[in-house]
C-alpha cells in the first residue's frame, strides 16, 4: 500500500546551521502519526516543507507517492491547521469552511451544503453564521479542523494546535482530535513538544531531537524501549544515574554509578563492554516499595532509604527517596494500595527494581 | 472624598474644555456668523446668505470646489496604491534592522519642511532641471522638458506629502495580522490575488480607510503644493480662500467659503465611511 | 452679539496671552510691518544706538499688511508701509490707521512734490494718513537678446516667446494690460461699470493670451530664478528686479513699457492701535536723512522720497535706471490713484476666471 506521506532524506539549512538533517519516514493511511520533540529541533521545519512553505535544500517529500517539491502550497493535497488556528477572523464560521471550496470554485450551493455537514460532524451545526470571536476555544479547535477537512486533503497537518488551550480543555481536546481523526480516516500529522499528546493520541511516534529523528515507533515502544538515551529522558520520567561497566556477561551487566551504587541491568541487545561509561534510566514505576527488604527479595537491585519528600498528585503521587549509599534522590511511585497511605517524611524504607526494567545507553561523547 | 474626584474630573477637563471652545468652537461660530454677513455699502453689512449664493452662482467657484475634491480623490487614491504594497513590503516581509530603516526612509522627508520639499520638486521637475538635463544628457529628449506647472506635477507634489500619512496606519494594521492567517489563505487554496482580495484587504480596511480619510484632508487643505507645482492651471479651493480673504479682503466669502470646504470633506469622509462600512471610532481607535 | 464683537472677544483671549511678552518690553519698542529691504541691520542698528527705541521688523505686502492689520482692528504694529493707492479704501472700510501728526515729522527732508501727491492720495475725511517713503515702478523685465520684440505689456502674448514669458496674477496686471491695449482704467476708478467693461476686455485679452505664460509667478525669488535660468525671456516684474538680473547679465533689464511704466508710492502710515506713536515719528525723521536713505535705496533698490538722496546713490543704480528711464518715460510713468473700495471684488473675480480657464 502506497503510504500516504513519505519523506526521503529531507533536509533543511538556514545558512550554515542545519535545521532538518537526513530525515526519512512514511506515514502510512489513516494513520496519527506525531513528530514530537523539544522547542527549535526541527519539527515545526519539516512541517512547514511539507505544507510547502518553505523548500527543502535536499531530498524529497512524496504524497501517495507523487513528489510535491515544485506544488506551491495552494495545490498541495495537504491542510495544516495552525498553532494558533489562524481562522480568518474578516468571516464568519461558514466563509471560514467555505474559503477553500471558494477557492476551488465549487458551485455556491454545493459549498453550502458541504459546509452543512462537516459543521454537523464535528457536532457544531448551528454555528454558520457566528463570528469567530464568539467561538470558546474548543469550538475554534473544531472549526479549524472542519475548515481542512471540508477539502478532503490527502494529509492534515496539525502544528501544536492544543498549546494555547487551557490544561481540562487540551486533555478533553486530545480525546476529541483522536476520535475526529477516526471518523474522517485521514492521515494526520501532528507536532508537539507535548509527550502526553503525542502518547495518547498517536499511531506512530517519531521523537526529533536536533535536527534528527532519534527514534520513530509507537507509544509503548517508545517508552518501554527508548533506542537513545534521549529518548528514554525525553519520554516519560526516568531516574537516571551516570556509571561504568563493570561486567559483562550474556545480556546482564553489572555497573558501577558515580556515587557508587552498584546495579545490576539488562543490555537488552544493546553494544556495552566491560569498561564502557554508561547511563542508566530507570521508571519511577518499575521502582517497587517495601518496608523490609525481605519483601523484595525477587529483585536484583535493592536499596535502602529514608522518604524526603511526599509529592501527592492523586494517582500519580511519588516519593523521593534518598538511599542511605549516598547518589541523588530516587523518584518512586506511590502505590495506589493504600499500604502506604501513612508513609510520612523520615520514615525508613526499601526498594528494588528488576534489571530488566532499566535501560542502559552507552554515553557518548567527551562527558 | 467624592467632592475631591469631582474637583479633580473638573480640573482635568478644563484644559480639554478650553482648548476646544477657544480654539475650535467659537472661531466657527464666528466662520458661520461671518459667513452670513453681506457687505452693502462702505463698513456696512446686513445678515443674508448672499455669500453662499454667489459660491453657488459662480460656475468658477463650484468648478474649482468640485475640481478640488476629485483631485484630492485621486490623490489619496494614488496615495494608497504606492504605499500598499510599500507598508505590506515593511509590515511582513521586511525584518528587523531593514524594516526600521525603511520605515524611518518614509519618515525622513518630513525632517524638512513643506516648502523646502516641495522646492525640491520644482528643482527636480523644472525645465532647467535635473530630470530635463538627464533625458538630454541621455538622448531621449532633443530639448529642454517642462513638466512642471500643470496637475501632474500637483499631483506628484500632493502624493509625496500625503505618503507617510497613508504608510503609517496601514503598517500598524498590517503588523497586527499574523502571518498564519496569510499562510493558511494559501495552504486551503487561496492565490496571492484571493488573499489580498479576501484575507489582507478585509483586514487592513480600518487602516486604509484611516489613511485615506487624513490623506484627503490634506490634500484637500493642501495650499502650498498646488501653488508651486501646480502652476497656471491648478486652482486649488484653498487659494479662493485665501485669496478671499488676503487679497481681496472679503472675509465674508472667504469665510462662507470655508465653510464649503468643511462641508464637503465632512460628507465624503462621511460617504467613504459608509461605503467601506467603517465607523469612525473603529478607525481612528 | 455682533459678529465682530466674537471676533474681537477671540482675539483678544488670544492676544491676552501674546500680550504678556509684548507688553513687557519697553513702550519705545517699534513694531515696523515693512516690506523686504526697507529697513537694513545697519539702519536698524545705527538709529538703536541713536535713539534708544528698539525696532522689530515683521515682512510682508500690501495684500498681508492689510490683512493682518484688519484681523486686529489695527493693533500689533506701531508703523506700516502699504502703498499710498492702498490706505483710502482699507481706511473707509475697516479704520485700521490712524491720522499722521506732521507737525512731528521733518517735512523738508521730503521731496515737496512726492509728499504733496502722497498727501493729498491718503485723506480720508480731511485728514492725512501717509507721506511717502520708496518709490517705483513697474513694468517688464526683458532678456533683449532673446525677446527683444517685447516692448509693451501686450507683446508678451506675442507667438515668438509663447511658453517664456511670465506674470503675476495680481491688479497691477489687470492695470498694465488695459494700459497697452489702448484704454485707462484709472480714469474709470470712480465708475464700477465702466472698469467692469475695461477688465472685461483685459480678462478676454489674459485669457487668450494664457497658453503663452509658463508659470504665473507669486514671489520676487521665484521670477528672478525663471528669468536667471533663461526659463522666462520677458516678463512682467518690478524695476529693481530688473535692475538686479541686469548686474548679473547685461542683457536682461528692465523696460519701461511703450504705454507707460506703473507707478508706485509705498508709504509710512500709523496703525490705528499703534503703541509707541513717537518711536515712529523718530523712525520716519531718521530713514528720511539723506544718507540714511541712500542706504535704504543701496538695499532695497528703489529710490525714496528723501531729498537730496540721490547724491549718495551708487552710480551704476543711476546708470540703470536712467537707461530705463530716458526722459519722456519718466513723464510717462502711470501713478496709481488711491483704489475705491471695492473695486478688488472686480478685479478679484477676473482674476479668478483667467486662472481657471
Amino acid at each position: 500500500m502506497t503510504p500516504d506521506l513519505e519523506c526521503d532524506a529531507l533536509t533543511k539549512r538556514f545558512g550554515a546551521a542545519l535545521a532538518v538533517d537526513d530525515v526519512s519516514f512514511s506515514v502510512p493511511p489513516g494513520s496519527f502519526f506525531s513528530i514530537l520533540g523539544p522547542s527549535g529541533c526541527g519539527k515545526t521545519t519539516i512541517m512547514r516543507m511539507i505544507a510547502g512553505f518553505l523548500a527543502p535544500s535536499g531530498g524529497d517529500i512524496r504524497i501517495k507517492g507523487r513528489s510535491v517539491l515544485d506544488v506551491p502550497p495552494n495545490k498541495r493535497p495537504v491542510n495544516m491547521v495552525f498553532q494558533h488556528l489562524a481562522l480568518f477572523p474578516m468571516m464568519n464560521i461558514a466563509d471560514n469552511i467555505g474559503y477553500g471550496l471558494r477557492r476551488k470554485g465549487l458551485p455556491r450551493a454545493e459549498i453550502t451544503r458541504k459546509v452543512g455537514e462537516v459543521l454537523e460532524r464535528i457536532g457544531l451545526p448551528d454555528i454558520a453564521t457566528r463570528k469567530v470571536e464568539e467561538l470558546s476555544g474548543g469550538q475554534k479547535q473544531r472549526v479549524a479542523i472542519a475548515r481542512c477537512m471540508v477539502l478532503e486533503p490527502d494529509v492534515l497537518l496539525l502544528d501544536e494546535p492544543l498549546g494555547a488551550l487551557d490544561l481540562k480543555l487540551r486533555e478533553h481536546m486530545k480525546i476529541e482530535l483522536k476520535a475526529l481523526q477516526a471518523a474522517f480516516d485521514t492521515t494526520f500529522v501532528y507536532i508537539t513538544h507535548d509527550q502526553s499528546e503525542a502518547l495518547v493520541m498517536s499511531d506512530q511516534i517519531a521523537v526529533m531531537n536536533a535536527g534528527r529523528f532519534e527514534q520513530v515507533g509507537t507509544a509503548q515502544e517508545l517508552y518501554y524501549r527508548p533506542e537513545t538515551a534521549f529518548v528514554a529522558g525525553f519520554v516519560g520520567d526516568s531516574n537516571r544515574w551516570s556509571g561504568r561497566v563493570e561486567t559483562a556477561s550474556g545480556g546482564t551487566l553489572g555497573l558501577r554509578t558515580e556515587g557508587g551504587l552498584l546495579m545490576q541491568a539488562t543490555a537488552h541487545g544493546r553494544p556495552l563492554a566491560t569498561g564502557d561509561r554508561a547511563e542508566i534510566y530507570v521508571r519511577p514505576e518499575a521502582i517497587r516499595l517495601a518496608r523490609q527488604d525481605a519483601d523484595l527479595a525477587q529483585f536484583d537491585n535493592r536499596l535502602s532509604g529514608r522518604v524526603t519528600s511526599l509529592l501527592f498528585n492523586g494517582a500519580a503521587s511519588r516519593i523521593l527517596v534518598q538511599s542511605d549509599q549516598g547518589g541523588p534522590e530516587i523518584e518512586v511511585t506511590l502505590p495506589q494500595s493504600g499500604e502506604f497511605a501513612d508513609l510520612g517524611r523520615g520514615d525508613a524504607v526499601h526498594i528494588g527494581w528488576s534489571g530488566a526494567q532499566s535501560n542502559c545507553f552507552a554515553r557518548t561523547g567527551a562527558a | 472624598m467624592q467632592a475631591h474626584a469631582r474637583l479633580g474630573f473638573i480640573l482635568l477637563l478644563t484644559p480639554l474644555l478650553l482648548w476646544l471652545s477657544l480654539l475650535i468652537i467659537i472661531p466657527h461660530i464666528d466662520m458661520a456668523l461671518l459667513s452670513l454677513r453681506e457687505r452693502v455699502g462702505v463698513a456696512q453689512y446686513e445678515t443674508s446668505p448672499a455669500n453662499y449664493l454667489t459660491f453657488f452662482g459662480e460656475p468658477l467657484y463650484l468648478r474649482t470646489f468640485m475640481r478640488t475634491a476629485v483631485m484630492s480623490i485621486l490623490a489619496t487614491a494614488i496615495t494608497l496604491l504606492i504605499a500598499f504594497p510599500v507598508s505590506f513590503y515593511i509590515a511582513k516581509i521586511a525584518r528587523g534592522r531593514v524594516q526600521s530603516a525603511l520605515f524611518l526612509l518614509c519618515l525622513v522627508p518630513f525632517w524638512v519642511s513643506e516648502l523646502v520639499r516641495t522646492f525640491g520638486w520644482m528643482i527636480l521637475l523644472r525645465e532647467t532641471g535635473v530630470i530635463s538635463s538627464l533625458l538630454q544628457y541621455l538622448g531621449i529628449a532633443s530639448g529642454p522638458v517642462e513638466m512642471l506647472y500643470n496637475d501632474a506635477a500637483m499631483m506628484v507634489g500632493l502624493v509625496y506629502t500625503s505618503m507617510l500619512f497613508m504608510v503609517v496606519p496601514l503598517v500598524t494594521t498590517l503588523q497586527s495580522l499574523d502571518d498564519a492567517v496569510i499562510e493558511a489563505g494559501y495552504d486551503l487554496g487561496g492565490s496571492g490575488p484571493s488573499v489580498l482580495r479576501e484575507i489582507i484587504i478585509p483586514h487592513a480596511t480600518p487602516g486604509i480607510v484611516a489613511g485615506s480619510i487624513v490623506v484627503f484632508m490634506l490634500s484637500l487643505g493642501n495650499y502650498l503644493t498646488p501653488t508651486m507645482l501646480g502652476g497656471k492651471d491648478s486652482l486649488w479651493f484653498t487659494q479662493l480662500i485665501y485669496s478671499q480673504f488676503i487679497v481681496r479682503f472679503n472675509w465674508e466669502l472667504g469665510a462662507a467659503f470655508g465653510f464649503m470646504l468643511l462641508i464637503l470633506s465632512s460628507v465624503i469622509v462621511w460617504a467613504m465611511l459608509r461605503l467601506t462600512g467603517q465607523t469612525l471610532e473603529k478607525t481612528m481607535g | 452679539m455682533k459678529p465682530l464683537n466674537t471676533l474681537k472677544l477671540t482675539a483678544s483671549a488670544l492676544a491676552l496671552c501674546v500680550a504678556g511678552l509684548a507688553q513687557s518690553a519697553s513702550a519705545e519698542t517699534l513694531r515696523l510691518l515693512t516690506w523686504g529691504g526697507y529697513a537694513p541691520e545697519d539702519v536698524i542698528a545705527a538709529f538703536e544706538a541713536e535713539t534708544g527705541h528698539k525696532v522689530e521688523v515683521t515682512l510682508s505686502n500690501n495684500e498681508e499688511m492689510i490683512a493682518k492689520l484688519r484681523a486686529t482692528g489695527g493693533g500689533g504694529f506701531d508703523l506700516a508701509q502699504p502703498s499710498q493707492d492702498r490706505i483710502t479704501g482699507p481706511q473707509e472700510e475697516f479704520g485700521i490707521y490712524k491720522p499722521m501728526d506732521l507737525s512731528k515729522i521733518d517735512e523738508s527732508q521730503f521731496i515737496a512734490s512726492m509728499l504733496a501727491a502722497t498727501k493729498a492720495n491718503t485723506t480720508v475725511g480731511g485728514e492725512v494718513y501717509g507721506v511717502p517713503h520708496v518709490w517705483g515702478t513697474s513694468g517688464l523685465v526683458v532678456d533683449t537678446a532673446k525677446a527683444g520684440s517685447v516692448k509693451d505689456y501686450t507683446d508678451l502674448c506675442s507667438a515668438d516667446v509663447a511658453g517664456k514669458v511670465s506674470y503675476r496674477l495680481k491688479r497691477p496686471t489687470l492695470i498694465g494690460f488695459a494700459f497697452a491695449m489702448g484704454m485707462d482704467p484709472f480714469a474709470a476708478y470712480g465708475d464700477e461699470a465702466a472698469y467692469s467693461e475695461i477688465m472685461a476686455k483685459v480678462e478676454a485679452k489674459l485669457k487668450e493670451c494664457k497658453p503663452n505664460v509658463k508659470t504665473y509667478w507669486s514671489g520676487g525669488d521665484e521670477l528672478m530664478n525663471l528669468v536667471r535660468s533663461g526659463e522666462v525671456v520677458a516678463s512682467m516684474a518690478w524695476d529693481t528686479g530688473g535692475w538686479k538680473l541686469n548686474s548679473d547679465n547685461p542683457d536682461i533689464t528692465f523696460v519701461a513699457p511703450a504705454s507707460g511704466a506703473l507707478g508706485w508710492i509705498d508709504t509710512f502710515v500709523l496703525p490705528a492701535k499703534g503703541q509707541a506713536d513717537q518711536a515712529a515719528y523718530d523712525w520716519i525723521n531718521y530713514v528720511m536723512r539723506p544718507d540714511v536713505a541712500a542706504k535704504i535705496t543701496e538695499s532695497a533698490g528703489n529710490f525714496t522720497a528723501s531729498k537730496g538722496a540721490d547724491e549718495y546713490a551708487s552710480a551704476e543704480l543711476k546708470a540703470q535706471y536712467q537707461a530705463s528711464f530716458p526722459p519722456e518715460a519718466v513723464d510717462n510713468i502711470k501713478w496709481y490713484p488711491p483704489v475705491p473700495a471695492g473695486l478688488e471684488a472686480i478685479e478679484g473675480g477676473v482674476l479668478d476666471r483667467v486662472q481657471a480657464h
